[in-house]
């Protein structure tokens, strides 16, 4: 069976490598802040299953001393130059999008066909980690494509990957990192308090303003949670189960299926989830770190409204 | 009332534009601190958690791929590709890509698109193209507008289509929330529900994409025939 260590142990390769050109890198004046940084990831996803949790503990934390005060730096990419890559793009033409391609067919394929093989009764896929071993094998397909196509020297691939890491910079961490504080969140019972504030505090007497409290505290919520699976159970239990659908007789299907939505409206709007609003924003070095969640809002709220409204009139459709 | 401590960090450490992993971590030691734990064992159930989601950052071993590709002038050839199409805006570009994102999502196939793999290597440098083909070189400012409308896009669109997918995380968190409540409600009416939204963010970004073109145009023209500002 292919599990997802196998993944694992392919990022953390990755991860060493740059870290070993961070080290060699003399353009960059933060390099040993950089290698260290790399080192660290690389560690954790080759040996992080067996160093234990307070191990674990320390690894983060010293990443998150060397990113959070000053580090981290960026050296001089080694790539090609616009005259070059116009060469190589009207030679290449249309091939040069076959590899990025094929990340996302293999990926499917592997989520779609290779998830249900099964070899001798056993799985040939571990079923609870599809995704990201699907991925690993859409790489590793793409790269082999790549190497094809592009002839490039062996060291390339990790060279450009510095380049757009270093681009990426601590970012890369942030949303494993807003998934770990939401456990914490958890073992803490931050949900169970601010749920409890909520059916306190709101007056929630009739259809109209439990609707409202629900849809913008789902929204508000997942503000803080950076994603709307861990403030949904506590906001139906809360606030959905026992007046929309208990107390006023709302229909559970619209409930859950709008208030889920509502949750997605609030996604949108939040640093907190930084693989959508955070990572694009490094990812295409814009200036504004708030660039994409503006360019969200206007959608976000309205969707909201709409949202609320929609609750509003078709859960009580009996 | 102390466990929302941790969120008092958070939100201010947000608005002081301290280093966010520094922010978040010290939200996590504050609230783990607050709910009674020792330092220790918040370290401890920090590293677990951070160990057990190493699957969130697996997307980044995509960058060697993508990085070789735009070495090999990838952005180059999806920006010529665009140059070719006559009818191409920058919003155009986005309502074409929205529609699919959100159609491949309401049926499951949520890998076809994301900010690494779709985004940054082809989908905002195509955006760009086709706004400066219109308008001749465009300011960094409203480049840098088009690519966050880019993202914007992406997510936006994943977000209202994947929940219309009867397997998707969301759908089934629904249910079995509802279930440990002694409700049933099938995935099939779950998903349904989810349609009347869907359809008001695809209008709402056709909408916005549509006076997005119509801004361009406008500040472009404006632009061309007022002198350039000096410093």
């Amino acid at each position: 069976m292919i599990g997802v260590d196998f993944v694992y142990a392919l990022a953390g390769l990755m991860f060493a490598g740059l870290a070993v050109l961070s080290a060699r890198d003399g353009s960059n004046p933060r390099r040993w802040g950089n290698a260290a940084f790399w080192a660290l990831f690389a560690t954790s996803f080759l040996v992080g299953s067996f160093i234990g949790d307070l191990a674990n503990g320390c690894l983060i934390t010293a990443m998150v001393l060397i990113a959070g005060f000053g580090g981290l730096g960026r050296g001089e990419p080694v790539t090609t130059t616009l005259q070059e890559r116009e060469a190589s793009s009207a030679r290449l033409g249309n091939r040069l999008f076959i590899p990025a391609l094929t990340i996302p067919v293999v990926t499917l394929f592997g989520a779609l066909v290779l998830a249900k093989v099964q070899i001798g009764g056993h799985p040939l896929i571990d079923p609870k980690q599809t995704t990201p071993i699907s991925l690993g094998l859409g790489v590793i397909a793409a790269l082999v494509v790549a190497f094809a196509l592009l002839k490039p020297r062996l060291v390339e691939p990790l060279h450009e990957a510095r380049r757009m890491m270093e681009s990426v910079s601590w970012a890369a961490l942030l949303p494993q990192t807003l998934a770990a504080l939401g456990v914490v969140f958890v073992l803490a019972g931050v949900g169970t308090v601010i749920g409890g504030l909520a059916t306190h505090w709101l007056p929630l007497d009739t259809r109209f303003a439990a609707v409202c409290a629900f849809t913008l505290g789902m929204a508000l919520f997942t503000m803080i949670m950076g994603n709307a699976f861990a403030a949904f159970p506590v906001m139906a239990t809360a606030i959905g189960l026992p007046l929309i659908v208990g107390k006023f007789g709302g229909d559970a299907a619209v409930m859950g299926a709008i208030g889920m939505l509502s949750g997605f409206c609030g996604t949108l709007m939040t640093p907190m989830a930084a693989n959508f609003n955070l990572i694009p924003v490094a990812l295409l070095e814009l200036k504004d770190r708030n660039a994409v969640i503006k360019a969200q809002a206007p959608t976000a709220i309205l969707l909201l409204i709409a949202n609320t409204a929609l609750m509003y009139f078709l859960a009580f459709h009996r | 009332m102390l466990t929302l401590l941790g969120i008092m960090v958070l939100v201010a450490g947000f608005a002081i534009r301290l280093n966010p992993l520094l922010v978040v971590a010290a939200a996590a030691l504050v609230t783990g601190l607050a709910a009674g734990m020792s330092p220790v064992a918040v370290t401890a159930a920090f590293g677990k958690a951070f160990n057990q989601n190493r699957y969130v950052s697996v997307v980044w071993l995509v960058l060697p791929v993508i990085g070789l590709s735009e070495r090999y002038g990838l952005q180059v050839r999806a920006r010529t590709l665009i140059g070719r199409l006559q009818s191409a805006t920058a919003g155009r570009i986005l309502m074409v890509y929205f529609v699919v994102r959100q159609l491949t999502a309401a049926v499951g196939l949520i890998s076809l698109g994301g900010h690494p793999q779709m985004v940054r290597p082809l989908i905002a440098p195509m955006a760009e193209a086709a706004g400066e083909k219109r308008h001749g070189p465009l300011p960094e400012k409203v480049r840098q507008r088009i690519r966050a409308y880019a993202a914007a896009t992406d997510n936006i669109a994943v977000f209202f289509g994947e929940d219309i997918f009867i397997a998707f995380g969301s759908i089934l968190l629904i249910k079995s929330t509802l279930s440990s409540n002694g409700l049933e409600a099938s995935p099939l009416q779950l998903s349904a529900w989810a349609i009347p939204t869907a359809g008001l963010a695809f209008a709402i970004h056709m909408v916005r994409m549509l006076l997005f073109d119509r801004r361009l145009s406008r500040e472009m023209t404006v632009a061309e025939t007022t002198p350039a500002e000096r410093p």
